[in-house]
């Protein structure tokens, strides 16, 4: 895995070159939370959890682009991201069964989802928290000038936040080496964008702080690791900040494994539409039906044991309750 | 009045030089960053011409803008800023002017600095310190004025410390700087020019000692912030009249050494806890609720509480006078508490007046 990561960054971006790691990252993320889905009835699973299903292609797309000294600082909504950049799926799926061996030792939960290892940062509940969070470990960088830079995720209700142009603006000022990634699905909870923002134009809003903001308004998984592979060069020496507002859709209800089109507040038809967008779909035409097999078998395997992994791991023994309020 | 003789033991004749409280703050940070490349300042206004109240004086021109810079005042964000690049390793001091401000970092203090370690598993720590004043007098007013510790008290995973001299100051300080925790670290404007026995080379108050500030008989006083200097002016106040008194100052509020403030009172049987805050919920009723369950069964144990009035602080200066707890007021209370069948007394306004021409150069 770090070996062909490394060797990716040397490669021309062409189109086909990636399609089975793209692939395999879109696959895997898709396929670990249809299986959360799954199991989330059976009450196995300790604690809430909110699917990216459908949402996959933007923390893939950016994540392909990175190398193993990046970070990413993700959402409430972090499967996806925490994945796409190596976060170690036993530790996640031990997290979310509650037990000693999750990567936050059963203490964080679905929502707060890290592993500093695969420089995963720590996913927060409040929404917009990690914004500036991640332009400070962004800064760190900068000040012993790892070359390093932060993608920072964050979904469309955290641009409401006032920590977000807070962060802009400092990022901005101090060119600081942090691609901000909005993963634009439309609804805080369940209220549709247009009852909370008075325009629609969130990348002339960031553009007025001078950083270059570019809208994805299908979200290619390729077009946005392209983008993002195409930046990093400059941000690396110090060109300051890159937004990218992504549009997408929750296949899913806000929180929980099921749907919630029943609600009223949002149509199935516009779900049939992204559907036909699919990223992981889209991945999968790119690849021989034997490789994509091949692929295939080689997640459900990992899946499987990732999930017997966390079945068969203990809970925190009681005494945990005490430890790591303080380092 | 006698003269200021106080019970602190200093000893100057070992060396230390008298230092200010301000003073002690710039020069502690400076031993700090020279020692550690990773410790930075910032915070709006810490490299301008009036240095946070001289508190950062020198700090710019000896280490350089890249470790001494002003901020957009963004608290909110800023405060994110300080946790994420103190999660990479860098050890961040973040600076406010007034205590007030600390309300637009609430989030990330309470939600992210607090429970990072803990909910993160412990794959990150948060070493960071958030300095932050006290404003008093001169007409501050409802926003200018607010001690608002105990909140951050409330909260498991965060530090708090009140140093009430330059003494603890420096010294607590360096130890903040060096903790891997974030800690919020609470000064008060009125002590800067107050001096007292510093040493010129790095030293720790850590965490988990109260110090005993004077010694005393009859009324065990807990002074929190300056209202341990104020206490001390009403220790002396209360000696006229054959009342001693021992003044605690427990330096550090979270953790909170009560066992140094219970063994005084199972001497006393009498606690007067001056907060710089409000009663509710406040500091002092922390402080009285574990002596009154350590004590509980070990026979009768008096407990007051004097803080800000309850209300907001208001500028005019009648008014303003009347919020605070004063040297005369926390003797009265004090009297009270060690002579309960004696009629109610209070120092006549003159020597409380002097009170205030009283210099503690303490501690030790």
């Amino acid at each position: 895995m770090a070996a062909s990561k490394a060797s990716k960054s040397k490669r021309p971006n062409r189109p086909g070159a990636d399609a089975g790691r793209i692939y395999a990252s879109l696959r895997r993320i898709r396929r670990v939370e249809e299986e959360i889905a799954r199991i989330y009835p059976t009450d196995k699973i300790k604690s809430p959890v909110h699917l990216s299903i459908g949402q996959e292609g933007i923390a893939v797309g950016v994540c392909d682009a990175l190398e193993p000294r990046d970070a990413v600082s993700g959402t409430y909504r972090g499967h996806a991201t925490y994945l796409a950049k190596g976060g170690s799926l036993p530790g996640m799926m031990a997290e979310l069964f509650g037990k000693d061996t999750g990567c936050a030792r059963g203490k964080g939960g679905s929502m707060h989802l890290i592993d500093m290892k695969a420089n995963v940062l720590g996913t927060s509940a409040v929404v917009g928290t990690t914004v500036p969070v991640a332009v400070g470990f962004a800064m760190a960088q900068k000040m012993r000038k790892t070359g390093a830079v932060v993608a920072c995720f964050m979904g469309d209700g955290a641009t409401e936040e006032g920590c977000f142009p807070e962060s802009l603006n400092f990022a901005a000022l101090h060119k600081l080496p942090v691609i901000f990634v909005c993963e634009n699905n439309g609804f805080a909870i369940h209220e549709p964008i247009a009852k909370r923002q008075a325009t629609d134009k969130l990348c002339q809003r960031v553009a007025t702080y001078g950083i270059p903001a570019k809208r994805f308004v299908d979200s290619d998984t390729r077009a946005i690791r392209t983008h993002i592979a195409g930046a990093l060069p400059k941000m690396r020496k110090g060109g300051g900040p890159i937004f990218i507002e992504c549009m997408t859709w929750r296949w899913r209800e806000h929180v929980g494994p099921g749907d919630d089109y029943d609600a009223g507040f949002r149509s199935r038809s516009t779900l049939v539409r992204w559907q036909k967008k699919d990223p992981v779909e889209i991945a999968a035409k790119a690849l021989a039906k034997a490789a994509r097999a091949e692929i295939d078998a080689a997640i459900e395997a990992e899946i499987a044991a990732a999930i017997k992994f966390a079945e068969e791991s203990p809970f925190p023994p009681v005494e945990e309750l005490f430890t790591d309020v303080f380092a | 009045m006698s003269s200021p003789k106080l019970a602190w033991p200093g000893r100057p004749e070992d060396g230390r030089r008298v230092l200010r409280y301000v003073d002690a703050l710039s020069e502690s940070v400076a031993l700090e960053m020279e020692r550690d490349r990773s410790v930075f300042l910032f915070g709006l206004d810490v490299d301008d011409h009036k240095a946070i109240q001289g508190s950062t004086r020198g700090l710019l021109e000896k280490f350089g803008p890249d470790r001494v810079f002003t901020t957009p005042l963004s608290e909110d964000a800023m405060t994110g800023v300080a946790i994420g690049a103190a999660m990479a390793g860098m050890r961040p001091i973040h600076v406010h002017i007034r205590m007030d401000f600390l309300m637009l970092c609430m989030n990330q203090l309470v939600n992210i600095a607090a429970k990072a370690r803990y909910m993160y598993g412990g794959q990150v720590k948060v070493p960071l310190v958030v300095r932050t004043i006290i404003g008093k007098s001169w007409g501050q007013g409802a926003q200018h004025s607010q001690g608002l510790h105990s909140m951050f008290m409330h909260v498991p995973g965060l530090k708090v410390c009140a140093p009430s001299n330059a003494h603890d100051a420096k010294g607590a300080l360096a130890a903040a700087i060096r903790d891997d925790n974030p800690v919020v670290f609470v000064e008060h404007r009125l002590l800067y020019a107050t001096e007292a026995f510093v040493a010129e080379g790095a030293y720790l108050v850590p965490p988990g000692r109260s110090r005993v500030c004077r010694w005393g008989r009859d009324v065990t006083v807990v002074g929190i912030s300056n209202m341990v200097v104020e206490a001390l002016r009403a220790a002396e106040l209360l000696k006229e009249v054959g009342v001693s008194a021992e003044v605690i100052d427990p330096i550090w509020l979270a953790p909170l050494d009560s066992e140094t403030i219970v063994e005084s009172v199972r001497r006393t049987r009498k606690l007067l806890i001056v907060d710089n805050g409000w009663n509710m919920c406040g500091a002092g009723a922390e402080i009285a609720a574990r002596v009154a369950e350590a004590c509980a069964g070990e026979g009768p144990v008096s407990i007051r509480r004097i803080g800000f009035a309850p209300t907001p602080c208001p500028p005019s200066p009648i008014l303003e006078n009347a919020f605070y707890p004063n040297p005369a007021t926390i003797a009265a209370e004090a009297f009270a508490l060690a002579r309960p069948d004696a009629a109610p007394w209070a120092p006549d306004p003159s020597s409380a007046k002097l009170a205030y021409q009283m210099q503690f150069k303490g501690p030790f």
